[in-house]
């Protein structure tokens, strides 16, 4: 090939790409049930406590992407225009060592959304605590159980941001109600329902673990929800180390999680297609009636096929996983910490708004949310998981704990309970052995 | 299968066993046996094997949503449907799942100085290393050249904090802190580049301009030409295919780059193609189905330039291994 003919060919090429690119124009917004921000919320009268913050810039870092964060800029864009500030938000995927490089670099955001406390507190050096504006909205936001997960060595530094209901089981309630079964109240009846739906033909539970390179963490929920329901003490001292993770409690909540993950009478399609079953899709056949039941946090809401009717008299819903113990009602959660790197006066503005009433009551009704905000409407939710969601969270009866593995340290709660699920739902590690190992890895 | 002219037509029976022939050098013999047709067949099957997925992932880059969720990109064979939409939606929706373009342009706006800044001063510096006599030139050059060891993920951190902290030494202000932020950011990944890509690209220029005949620098000089004239008109003209060489390698690690671009842009503004694909699965991966058109978005470019650029891309990589 001569030089020229190369050169034009280049330019051919370009000219191609550039063309086909113009060819499409963007393309249009779907109008789904992706909400509007409410009146309330864009009334600026609602917004002069917060000042004139004209030309002041605040980065915010987080984990939220993609349609979830849209939702969260919109939640936020009525400050941004009432008040003048400009918030520059940035979703990563690498939430953890993105944090670590910037913080270590001199160049951390001003907020950071954490959705793990245990991460936020190996910042704490870097943190700015709370002001007492923050502390006050926190305290008359949110109950003490999630203050705590905000607090670090008695200082609090975060209020909470969103929270997941994590102790769900999804399900049909149509298929529940042709067949005549009842949504179970106590573990026992969960085994019992097991049994009678395995009875009839169909295998009751449908599970997944497979997540890329968080492979096995639906796995922790699991078994994270069976520990809690055996008692919140003996939860706490797990995930802060003061038993281990071998100890005998621990090992028989594996081996009760295993009644049904390594029951082949009880899992579609077979106990060996757990760990490869990717969790976003493992619901699904809930949908067919080749499944009944799927254990899987609030965000699953937005997960199932466009066209679902995900409601109490739909297609899907999800009813709280049951107590093991008379009279208990807790419910493992999720969700993000609002830190900040930077005391500035805009900062801190952002802050207390993010902390408010009005962002939470805002964010709701943008799209799919959940939110442990006392005094928000839970109504505000746009689809009814979220309703029931935010009912539960937002309930002062209700015991909160937040999700372990994401309070262990990393080289367990990120790493070792990971992997260790994997290889016990392919029955490579007995409960024992698996507890030995993680119990090994921690630093 | 290609039979070099001269050659005789081997017989298929010498071709299974091959024997070493009369007065037949090594080079002669691996050439004969690597052009055998067993060899070719077995060039072409691994060709294949290693194409297949990428093919696979072209295919579903054009499939809806909702047959890449439910089924493998072999089923596109039984049952054809295209679909632009997940291009049209990777390159241009709003919304944080998308929006390429903007990426795309930063990806551009980031390579080209990534790749002009450092070639320009390699090749200045290899002709000082090379032809200029000064003390210490040695040393110099075996520091530059070690520096290559130091990996790059090690100066990050330091980098990082130089740019957004400044440099002092215990109360001595020796750099004052850049502070620079949104778009203005996109310098410290230009420099960023530059100085992770100097190392390899001086070493390697040395290495083919210390070959060049001393007698036509000399001759040079003896005409009354400076540095900087027998720099411009006679060592780079003949250094032009190393050159070219080193710039597509630093054009490929720079488009490829994440960590650099990442650490060092300043969010959105700056933000390199590589950056956002793995972010845009969304929160829970729920949107993977639009990785395989963001990926060919991607690799498109690259794909072009080592299409268009091969004969230099195979020369760069024997440059500085294969003397003369």
């Amino acid at each position: 090939m001569s030089k020229t003919r190369r050169i034009s060919c280049l330019a051919a090429a370009a000219s191609a790409i550039a063309l086909a690119a113009a060819a499409c124009g963007a393309p249009e917004e779907e109008g789904d049930d992706r909400g509007a921000v409410p009146d309330d919320a864009t009334d600026c009268a609602n917004y002069e406590q917060y000042g004139d913050l004209e030309g002041e810039t605040i980065s915010i870092l987080g984990s939220i992407r993609d349609t979830e964060a849209d939702e969260m800029m919109e939640a936020w864009s009525y400050f941004e225009s009432c008040t003048g500030a400009v918030i520059e938000y940035e979703g990563s995927g690498e939430f953890e060592s993105d944090m670590k490089v910037r913080v270590d670099g001199g160049n951390a955001p001003d907020i950071a959304l954490f959705p793990q406390p245990g991460l936020m507190s190996n910042f704490a050096d870097s943190l700015v605590p709370a002001s007492e504006e923050v502390t006050s909205l926190a305290t008359e936001g949110w109950t003490e159980d999630w203050l705590n997960y905000g607090t670090i060595d008695g200082t609090l530094y975060a209020a909470p941001h969103s929270s997941n209901a994590k102790s769900f089981i999804w399900y049909s309630p149509s298929f529940f109600s042709d067949n005549g079964y009842e949504v179970p109240q106590t573990w026992d009846e969960l085994i019992a329902l097991s049994d009678t739906i395995a009875a009839d033909g169909i295998t009751p539970w449908c599970v997944g673990f497979e997540s890329g390179g968080a492979t096995g963490w639906p796995g922790t929920d699991w078994i994270e929800d069976i520990v809690l329901r055996e008692g919140t003490d003996v939860y706490d001292q797990w995930v802060t180390h003061q038993i281990p993770f071998n100890d005998p409690q621990i090992v028989t909540a594996i081996d009760k999680a295993g009644t049904i993950l390594q029951n082949p009478d009880y899992v579609y399609n077979g106990t060996d297609t757990i760990s490869s079953t990717p969790f976003q899709e493992a619901g699904y056949p809930i949908l067919d009636g080749n499944c009944a039941m799927h254990r899987q946090a609030s965000f699953y809401g937005a997960m199932w096929p466009a066209d679902t009717e995900v409601s109490e008299t739909g297609d899907v819903f999800a009813f709280r996983f049951p107590e093991s113990n008379e009279g208990d009602n807790t419910m493992l959660v999720g969700g993000e910490f609002v830190a900040a790197f930077d005391d500035s006066e805009s900062t801190e503005m952002v802050r207390q708004f993010l902390a408010s009433e009005l962002y939470h009551n805002a964010r709701l009704q943008t799209g799919p949310w959940s939110t442990a905000r006392q005094g928000v409407d839970p109504n505000n939710a746009t689809t009814p998981i979220n309703v029931f969601a935010t009912e539960i969270l937002t309930d002062p009866e209700v015991t909160v704990r937040f999700d372990g593995s994401d309070l262990m340290p990393g080289e367990v709660g990120a790493s070792s309970f990971w992997t260790g699920m994997v290889q016990w739902a392919d029955g490579d590690k007995t409960s024992q052995q698996m507890a030995d190992d993680i119990e090994a890895s921690w630093p | 299968m290609t039979v070099p002219i001269g050659t005789d037509i081997p017989d298929p029976a010498a071709e299974a066993q091959p024997v070493a022939r009369i007065g037949e050098s090594r080079g002669e013999r691996l050439r004969r046996v690597l052009s055998s047709r067993v060899a070719s067949i077995a060039a072409l099957v691994i060709a294949v094997l290693w194409t297949i997925p990428t093919a696979g992932l072209f295919i579903s880059s054009f499939r809806p949503e909702d047959d890449i969720r439910d089924s493998g990109w072999w089923t596109m064979f039984t049952n054809p449907t295209f679909t632009l939409d997940t291009y049209n939606y990777v390159l241009y929706s709003d919304s944080q799942g998308g929006g390429l373009i903007r990426n795309l342009i930063n990806t551009v706006v980031i390579t080209i100085p990534g790749v002009v800044v450092p070639v320009a001063f390699a090749a200045m510096a290899a002709y000082a290393l090379s032809w200029i006599d000064f003390k210490g030139r040695n040393f110099l050059y075996i520091a530059i050249f070690a520096l290559q060891v130091v990996p790059l993920q090690m100066a990050l951190i330091p980098l990082l904090s130089f740019f957004s902290q400044g440099l002092h030494v215990g109360s001595v202000t020796i750099m004052p802190a850049w502070e620079l932020d949104g778009v203005n950011t996109i310098v410290q990944v230009w420099i960023a580049h530059s100085i992770f890509g100097l190392p390899l690209a001086i070493f390697l220029l040395h290495n083919f301009m210390r070959e060049l005949p001393g007698d036509v620098m000399e001759a040079a000089r003896i005409d009354g030409a400076s540095h900087s004239q027998i720099f411009r008109k006679v060592v780079l003209p003949l250094v032009t295919p190393a050159l070219a060489s080193i710039a597509i390698f630093q054009f490929l690690w720079v488009w490829n780059d994440f960590l650099v671009g990442r650490t060092f842009g300043g969010g959105e503004a700056t933000r390199p193609l590589t950056a956002v694909l793995g972010d845009m699965a969304g929160t829970w991966g729920f949107g993977w189905t639009r990785l395989p058109a963001a990926a060919f978005v991607a690799i498109v470019v690259p794909l072009v330039v080592f299409l268009l650029l091969q004969r230099y891309f195979v020369r760069g990589l024997l440059a500085g291994s294969v003397k003369g």
